[in-house]
C-alpha cells in the first residue's frame, strides 16, 4: 500500500499527558499503575488511572456530551498542539474532507451505570437529565470529537473490544486511499467503568498485583485508561519544504499538501481467529495471519521490522498465543516488549495509545521495557525485552487483539 | 466514488422474514404485516445458539441468507457489523446486576456486551479467519457500514459482508432510545460484476438533498423508527428492477447510491 502519513499525533495514559511525559517514563521503566482508587469498583486490583480527567468541562454547545469518556478525549485532543494541527488541516482541505474514525469499547457506559442507580422506584424510569445519545451510545465518542475539532467528514466508531484503536488505522487508510476524504483524525479513547474491572473479574482475568506480562508468574490484566489521537493525511510535501507562502498564494495544488511528515503508517493486517469468544486460539493463528497481512500490506519481510510492541495483556492464555504467532511470523529474534505494565490495558484505546508509542519508539530510537515483569516465562521464545534499551529504529509493529478473537497489526515506520 | 457490485441480500425483520417475502412486500405485491421472524441462527454450533442473544440471532440469520443467496463460502468474506446499540437485552441485565451491592456480572453476559459480539459468533460459526469488522454510527450506522464494507470491497478486491442490526431496547433504556421494531438486513458487496443483483455507485456528496423515503407510511415509520431500516430505499430499488438514486443522509454529507442494474 502507498503509505500515509502522520502528521500529527498525541496520548495520553496513566503514564502522564501528552508524549514528552509518555517518553520520559518509557525511559525510565516506570509503571503508572497504582492501587485501585476508583470508587465506582472497589475491587483489589491495580489500574492505570489518567489524573486531571475530572478537572475537565466540556465546551457550553456540547454539555450534553459530559461524561468522564469524552472528558478524557477533549483532555487529550488539547495536549501536544493536536486540536490545533487539526485546525491547520481543516483550513488545507476543507472540513469535509477529513473523516473521523474512533475507537472505542465502552464510550460513556460509567454515566448510564450511575443513571441506573438513580432510577425512579416506582416506575423504572432513568433519571431525567441523562443523555443516552451523547453518552452510552458508542458513536458519542466519534460524534463528541467531530463537533470538538468543528469537522464535518464521515463519522463513525469502530468497537471489536480491545483491537477497536487499531483498526480505525485500515478503515482510515482506505477511506483516504480511495478518494472519499483527503484526511482522517483517527485514534480511540475508553475510560474507566464499573463494567470492565467487574466483568473482567468475573472472567477471573484481573491480577490483585500489577499486571506482569510475559512473567512466569503473571496472573492476569491491570486494567486502564487511556486515549490517543493521530491526523492522517494523504500527500506529503517534499523536504524541504518549498518557500513559505507561495504554495498558498499560488493557489494551485500545494494549498492542499500536508507538511512533510517523518512518520507514516506502512501497513496494516486484520483477521479473525474464529476460535472463541474470549479466549485467543492457543497457537495464536490469527494474531499470526494478522501480522502476515501487515507485513505484506508494507511490502517488508519480517527481518526488516526492528521492533514489536505486543498486545502483552499479562493473560495466561495472551502470552502465550502472541508469542507463539509471533515466532510463526517472525522466529525468535525480534525485539518485543508489552508496555502494558506500564500503562494498564486501556482496552478500546489500547491500539491508539500503542500505536503513539510505536511512533515514539520510532522518532526517540528507544525500545520499551516489559514494567513489572522480573523473570521471564521460559515458556515463551520471543526475544521480550525486560527493560528499555536505545537503538535508531525504522519500522515497528504494533499488536492488538480483542474479544471476538479479533486482531489486528499495524506497521509504522519513518519515511526517508 | 466507489464502484461495487451487490450479490446476496439477507433480511430479517416485521413481516419481511427473508429476502423472498421481503422483495415481494418492497414491490407491495403483498401487505406489510407485522409478523415477527423467529431467527434460528442455525449456523451456530449448539453451545454458541445458547449463549447468542436475538440481536445476534437476527444480524446471523440476514447474513447467512445473503451468503447462501450467492453461494459464496463465508470464509472467503470480510464482514462489517453495524449496529447502533448492539445487543440492549444483555447490557440491560448486566447494568442492573452492577446497581446492585453486590455488582455480580456473569461471565457470559460480559463476553457477550462487546458490540462485537455478533462478529465474534459469526467467525465461531463459519470459520472465517478474514477480517471483521463492528461498526457505530447512531442513527447513521447503515450509511457508516455501507461506506466501510464497499470501499473495502473496492479497495482489498475482496467480498465483504454488511450485516446491520438494531433491536428495540428493554425498559427503561428504551424510553431514552426508543426503537420501532426489530430489523437485520445483509448485503453481500464484490468488487466483479459476476452474478450481481445491482451494480451499486456510492459517493459522498453535501447534504443539501433530502434523504430519499419510503412511499407506504407502515415502511417509512420503519425506516424512521429503526437504525438498521435505513436500508429499506435501497431494498425496496434492488426489488423493483429500477435504475434509481438512493440518498442517506448522515450528518454534513450524504451517501449518494446510484443503483443500477446493468
Amino acid at each position: 500500500m502507498t503509505p500515509i502519513s502522520i502528521t500529527h499525533y498525541t496520548l495520553t495514559s496513566a503514564l502522564g499527558h501528552g508524549k514528552a511525559a509518555t517518553l520520559a517514563a518509557l525511559q525510565a521503566d516506570r509503571s503508572g499503575l497504582r492501587p485501585n482508587d476508583f470508587a465506582d469498583a472497589p475491587l483489589e486490583t491495580y489500574i492505570g488511572r489518567v489524573d486531571g480527567i475530572d478537572e475537565i468541562s466540556l465546551p457550553r454547545d456540547l454539555a450534553g456530551f459530559d461524561c468522564r469518556n469524552n472528558r478524557l478525549a477533549q483532555l487529550c485532543l488539547e495536549l501536544d498542539g493536536f486540536a490545533a494541527a487539526v485546525a491547520g488541516a481543516r483550513e488545507r482541505h476543507g472540513p469535509k474532507r477529513i473523516a473521523v474514525i474512533l475507537g472505542t469499547s465502552t464510550s460513556g457506559i460509567l454515566e448510564t451505570e450511575h443513571a441506573y442507580r438513580r432510577r425512579d422506584p416506582a416506575s423504572g424510569a432513568l433519571p431525567d437529565g441523562f443523555h443516552y445519545a451523547e453518552t452510552q451510545s458508542m458513536h458519542s465518542a466519534a460524534e463528541f470529537v467531530r463537533r470538538y475539532l468543528a469537522l464535518g467528514g464521515p463519522a463513525f466508531v469502530i468497537s471489536t473490544a480491545c483491537s477497536s484503536s487499531a483498526k480505525v488505522f485500515a478503515s482510515a487508510s482506505r477511506l483516504i486511499q480511495s478518494g472519499l476524504c483527503d484526511a482522517a483524525v483517527v485514534g480511540g479513547v475508553d475510560s474507566l467503568c464499573s463494567m470492565t474491572l467487574y466483568g473482567f473479574n468475573a472472567l477471573q482475568l484481573v491480577s490483585s498485583q500489577p499486571c506482569r506480562p510475559c512473567d512466569p508468574e503473571r496472573n492476569g490484566i491491570s486494567i486502564g485508561e487511556g486515549a490517543g489521537f493521530f491526523l492522517l493525511e494523504k500527500h506529503p510535501l517534499p523536504n524541504p519544504l518549498p518557500l513559505a507562502g507561495e504554495g498558498a498564494m499560488a493557489g494551485g495544488d500545494l494549498i492542499n499538501l500536508a507538511p512533510f511528515a517523518p512518520l507514516a503508517l506502512l501497513g496494516y493486517g486484520e483477521s479473525s481467529d474464529a476460535y472463541h469468544m474470549s479466549t485467543p486460539h492457543p497457537e495464536g493463528l490469527g494474531a499470526a495471519l494478522a501480522m502476515e497481512q501487515a507485513l505484506s500490506r508494507a511490502g517488508l519481510n519480517p527481518q526488516q521490522v526492528d521492533y514489536i510492541n505486543m498486545h502483552g495483556t499479562s493473560s495466561r492464555s495472551n502470552d502465550s498465543a502472541e508469542d507463539k504467532g509471533m515466532q510463526r511470523v517472525f522466529g525468535t529474534g525480534t525485539p518485543c516488549s508489552s508496555t502494558k505494565g506500564a500503562t494498564g490495558h486501556t482496552l478500546g484505546a489500547a491500539g491508539a495509545v500503542e500505536a503513539a508509542i510505536a511512533c515514539l519508539s520510532l522518532e526517540h530510537g528507544i525500545i520499551p521495557g516489559t514494567c513489572n515483569t522480573q523473570t521471564l516465562d521460559p515458556e515463551l521464545g520471543s526475544a521480550i525485552q525486560l527493560q528499555h534499551s536505545s537503538r535508531k529504529l525504522r519500522r515497528v509493529m504494533s499488536n492488538s487483539f480483542g474479544f471476538g478473537g479479533n486482531n489486528c497489526s499495524l506497521i509504522f515506520g519513518t519515511q526517508p | 466514488m466507489i464502484d461495487i457490485y451487490l450479490a446476496g441480500i439477507g433480511l430479517c425483520a416485521p413481516g419481511m422474514l427473508d429476502w423472498a417475502s421481503g422483495s415481494a412486500v418492497l414491490r407491495g405485491e403483498i401487505p406489510v404485516n407485522s409478523e415477527l421472524p423467529k431467527p434460528a441462527a442455525i449456523l451456530l454450533p449448539p453451545a454458541e445458539r445458547r449463549r447468542s442473544s436475538q440481536a445476534t440471532r437476527y444480524a446471523l440469520q440476514a447474513g447467512q441468507e445473503a451468503m447462501n443467496q450467492a453461494g459464496l463460502p463465508a470464509t472467503q468474506a470480510a464482514v462489517v457489523f453495524a449496529s447502533s446499540d448492539g445487543d440492549g437485552e444483555n447490557l440491560h441485565h448486566i447494568l442492573e446486576s452492577l446497581a446492585q451491592p453486590a455488582h455480580e456480572v456473569s461471565p457470559t453476559r460480559f463476553h457477550n456486551s462487546v458490540h462485537n459480539a455478533a462478529a465474534g459468533y459469526w467467525n465461531i460459526a463459519t470459520g472465517a479467519r478474514t477480517p471483521a469488522n463492528s461498526i457505530a454510527a447512531y442513527d447513521d450506522s447503515f450509511a457508516a457500514g455501507l461506506l466501510e464494507a464497499a470501499v473495502q470491497a473496492a479497495s482489498e478486491y475482496m467480498p465483504v459482508l454488511l450485516a446491520a442490526f438494531d433491536l428495540p431496547l428493554p425498559a427503561p433504556l428504551h424510553a431514552v432510545r426508543p426503537t420501532a421494531a426489530p430489523f437485520a438486513v445483509a448485503l453481500l458487496l464484490m468488487p466483479e460484476p459476476a452474478n450481481a443483483l445491482a451494480r451499486l455507485q456510492i459517493s459522498l456528496e453535501s447534504s443539501t438533498e433530502a434523504s430519499t423515503t419510503m412511499p407506504q407510511p407502515e415502511l417509512e415509520s420503519l425506516r424512521c423508527g429503526n437504525p438498521a431500516a435505513r436500508a429499506l430505499p435501497l431494498l425496496q430499488a434492488v426489488a423493483s428492477g429500477l435504475a434509481r438514486r438512493i440518498v442517506l443522509g448522515w450528518g454534513d454529507n450524504n451517501l449518494v447510491i446510484e443503483l443500477s442494474h446493468e
